[in-house]
């Protein structure tokens, strides 16, 4: 269609140059401009490369929504590219904090595993297994704790390289947070510690007093044992010390276990303690450490006292066994001899006891056996001499190595103790200088926040003065601003009200005036009415004139108007130039005038000759004959001028005649003006009435004419 | 005014005909008493009769005309 159209276009084109005589490059004007077949390829071009040049940034833009590096790479090659993007996709995610978890130091409990360790019981190994339990909840116990105070401080060094510098308020805020959190932490802590030490300290003193008890037991017990054993006390009282002894190793046994319960509850308190001071330490709150120091102090103490306890009642319990040993062997060797006795003298019981009941023979026997024995046990004993000489020197020797491992131990302990206590000492003194050293550090820090208070205080006071005067400034000037805005307002205001007003004034006065005008023209119009009204009446009054009266008097009429127009000057006048005849009786009107005059004219002819010189009768008797001859025009235009001839009666009788015919009853009356002698005496009267009818018609016809004008002048044309 | 005129003339006829009859009876009274029938006199009364008629009719006519005059001596 676009080719069709151009085709079109190009046509018109060509006609209009060829048309209009342009010669000279005749095809090349007219050549095509579109051309038909290349233009479908350059517009498949165009298509492709469009589309490829689309595809292309949609594909960019695709990848770089999934992959953030590619983005940042491409919005690093290529310049705008990045508000391509943002445009897009939205900004750019920032890059993720990587998370540096602070290493966990393992806790050491190492004295309390050999105090574990050295504790060997009959019911060692449950007490071992009770003890791994502890060991392992122990261990994992302040592990996690510090795991998570490790998170904890984590979280806080991960925020610290991503917060900035905060504002002072804010670091102040942060420090006194930091400080009340230290407080809290330090009260709990120290309400923690207090509250475990206590409880290590109670159950301690507990764990203490059930080893002493225990070594009570167990001294009880050996002693008793010893007794037994060495003293050959009489069989009753042997089956009572054996009793004794039973009851005593019971006892000694339940006080051991006791013990080792006590210990081992002893052993997880300070286990926990050992936990609450290393979480304290932990914490790494400079006040806390006095008394983490003393908690450890105690702690160490505590330690120290189960330790010699434990140690106690294990010297004592190796006394036990080797009483017990001792006690055994001895058992062992009565058990031999009562078997040995036994089967010398199967009959007698193996017993102390019913030695009485024996025979002389069985005593014998028995003394033989016993001398016997004895022998052997001389012999026995000789040997043994020897072989405890060797025993002992092994046994010594052993003893020495175990006094070795003992004192090793001991003395691993009491370097451990030592080491503690120098730990704690120096922990003491450390926290002494740390002390020392804080305090001045305070000091200094006192000083340089002082100092930085001053200068802040300084800064901050130009500053204030700065902004302060800049904040007058600008709150003056927009102060004015708004002031001067508000007058303007203001003023705006009351001259548009002012304008308002006095356009209001203005149309009311306006209005007023045009009401007053009004009223005035109405009152105009009212009066003018009347008075046309009354001159209406007078008008009509004229017209009631019967053929031979006159008319009523007018006097009714000309008061009316008269007082219709009471301030009418001009009326006035008029009324008052009315003939005051015509006021009170009245005026003949034209038609009895004009009949009249018939009459008058006989009358005026036959009297035509008698004047003031004439008039005699004979001169009547004349006239009277000149009348009777004479014949004139009964009627006879007037000439617009009167001669010396015209003045002739019978003329002007006839002027008169036509002038009354024709309605002039001025001019008739005019010329019956000129009659002389007594033809004007004869028409006096006519000539007065006709004078006042003139007249007042004169005035009536000014005053109808006065009226209308006035009407007419009051009247409002729509 | 108009009848003004009829009126004198009514006047005056009226009073010259009663003047000519009054001189008339006189003339004829006169004539019959002391002049012995004779008819002059009676025509003379009528004359008379008629003539003061004729003057009165004929001042009445005049009567508008009539100036009357005063004289003023002059001191």
């Amino acid at each position: 269609m676009l080719r069709v159209c151009l085709k079109g276009a190009n046509s018109a084109a060509r006609k209009c140059l060829c048309g209009n005589g342009v010669p000279l490059h005749p095809l090349q004007q007219c050549r095509s401009y579109t051309s038909g077949g290349s233009g479908s390829s350059a517009g498949k071009i165009v298509a492709a490369s469009v589309l490829t040049m689309g595809g292309g940034v949609g594909g960019t833009i695709l990848y770089a929504n999934w992959d953030p590096k590619f983005r940042a790479n491409v919005e690093k090659s290529i310049p705008y590219s990045d508000q391509v993007f943002g445009l897009a996709l939205g900004p750019a995610a920032p890059p993720p904090v990587i998370n540096k978890p602070r290493k966990v130091e393992p806790v050491q409990i190492s004295s309390m595993s050999e105090v574990w360790k050295d504790s060997k019981q009959p019911k060692a190994k449950e007490v071992q297994r009770k003890a791994e339990q502890p060991d392992a909840e122990g261990p994992p116990a302040p592990a996690p704790q510090e795991t998570l105070e490790a998170a904890a401080k984590c979280t806080e060094c991960e925020h610290e390289p991503a917060v900035k510098e905060r504002p002072e308020g804010e670091v102040a805020a942060r420090l006194a947070e930091q400080d009340k959190a230290e407080q809290d932490l330090l009260t709990s802590l120290s309400s923690n510690l207090e509250d475990a030490l206590g409880s290590t300290a109670k159950v301690t003193l507990q764990a203490i007093g059930a080893q002493e008890a225990a070594l009570q037991a167990i001294a009880q017990h050996t002693r008793q044992l010893r007794e037994a054993m060495e003293a050959e006390a009489p069989p009753d009282k042997k089956s009572t010390q054996w009793r004794v002894l039973e009851d005593a190793l019971s006892e000694r046994s339940r006080s051991v276990d006791e013990a080792g319960a006590a210990v081992l509850k002893a052993k997880a308190e300070l286990d926990k303690l050992r936990g609450v001071i290393d979480g304290a330490k932990h914490l790494k709150i400079a006040a806390a450490r006095p008394s983490i120091l003393a908690a450890e102090e105690n702690l160490h103490s505590m330690v120290v006292d189960l330790d010699s306890v434990v140690t106690r009642v294990q010297t004592a319990q190796s006394e036990a066994k080797i009483v017990s040993q001792y006690s055994e062997l001895v058992n062992e060797a009565k058990a031999q001899f009562q078997k040995e006795l036994n089967s010398i003298t199967p009959e007698i019981q193996a017993n102390w006891k019913g030695l009485r009941k024996l025979t002389q023979d069985d005593l014998n026997s028995l003394i033989a056996h016993a001398h016997r024995r004895i022998d052997q046990l001389n012999r026995e004993l000789a040997e043994q001499r020897v072989r405890e000489q060797i025993h002992i020197d092994s046994a010594l020797e052993q003893q020495k190595l175990e006094d070795k491992k003992a004192l090793e131990v001991a003395i691993s302990t009491a370097l451990e103790h030592n080491r503690e206590q120098m730990r704690l000492e120096q922990e003491k003194k450390v926290e002494e200088t740390r002390e020392v050293m804080e305090a001045e550090m305070r000091t200094q820090l006192r000083r340089q926040a002082a100092a930085h208070t001053d200068h802040l205080r300084d800064v901050l006071k130009v500053q204030e003065q700065e902004l302060r005067s800049e904040a007058e400034e600008i709150l003056n000037s927009s102060l004015m601003e708004k002031e001067t805005e508000y007058r303007r307002l203001t003023q705006d205001q009351l001259d548009s009200f002012t304008l308002d007003m006095n356009a209001a004034y203005a149309r009311l006065k306006g209005m007023e005036e045009a009401i007053d005008s009004h009223v005035i023209a109405e009152e105009e119009a009212r009066k003018a009415h009347q008075l046309w009204l009354s001159v209406e009446a007078l008008n009509y009054t004229l017209k009631t004139a019967a053929l031979n009266d006159p008319t009523e008097p007018l006097e009714g009429a000309v008061q009316a108007i008269k007082e219709s127009c009471a301030e009418d000057e001009f009326a006035q006048a008029l009324a008052t130039a009315l003939p005051s005849e015509s006021l009170s009786r009245g005026v003949y009107s034209e038609a009895s005038l004009r009949a009249r005059f018939y009459t008058i004219r006989q009358l005026a002819r036959r009297v035509a000759l008698i004047d003031e010189t004439r008039n005699s009768l004979y001169q009547y008797f004349l006239s009277y004959l000149q009348a009777m001859l004479l014949f004139e025009k009964a009627q006879e235009a007037p000439p617009a001028k009167l001669s010396a001839e015209d003045l002739d009666t019978f003329k002007l009788l006839s002027y008169a005649a036509y002038s009354l015919e024709h309605g002039d009853l001025e001019l008739a009356a005019k010329l019956v003006n000129q009659l002389k002698g007594e033809s004007r005496r004869v028409a006096q009267d006519w000539l007065k009435e006709a004078r006042l009818t003139l007249e007042t018609k004169q005035v009536v016809s000014l005053l109808s004419a006065y009226a209308n004008a006035v009407g007419l002048g009051t009247t409002m044309a729509p | 005014m108009a009848n003004e005129h009829g009126q004198k003339w009514d006047r005056c006829l009226a009073d010259s005909a009663v003047k000519i009859a009054t001189g008339l009876g006189v003339g004829i009274v006169f004539s019959v008493l002391f002049f012995k029938r004779r008819t002059w006199p009676v025509a003379f009364g009528s004359g008379v009769g008629l003539g003061m008629g004729y003057s009165n009719c004929q001042q009445d006519f005049r009567s508008p005309y009539q100036l009357h005059g005063h004289r003023v001596k002059e001191q």
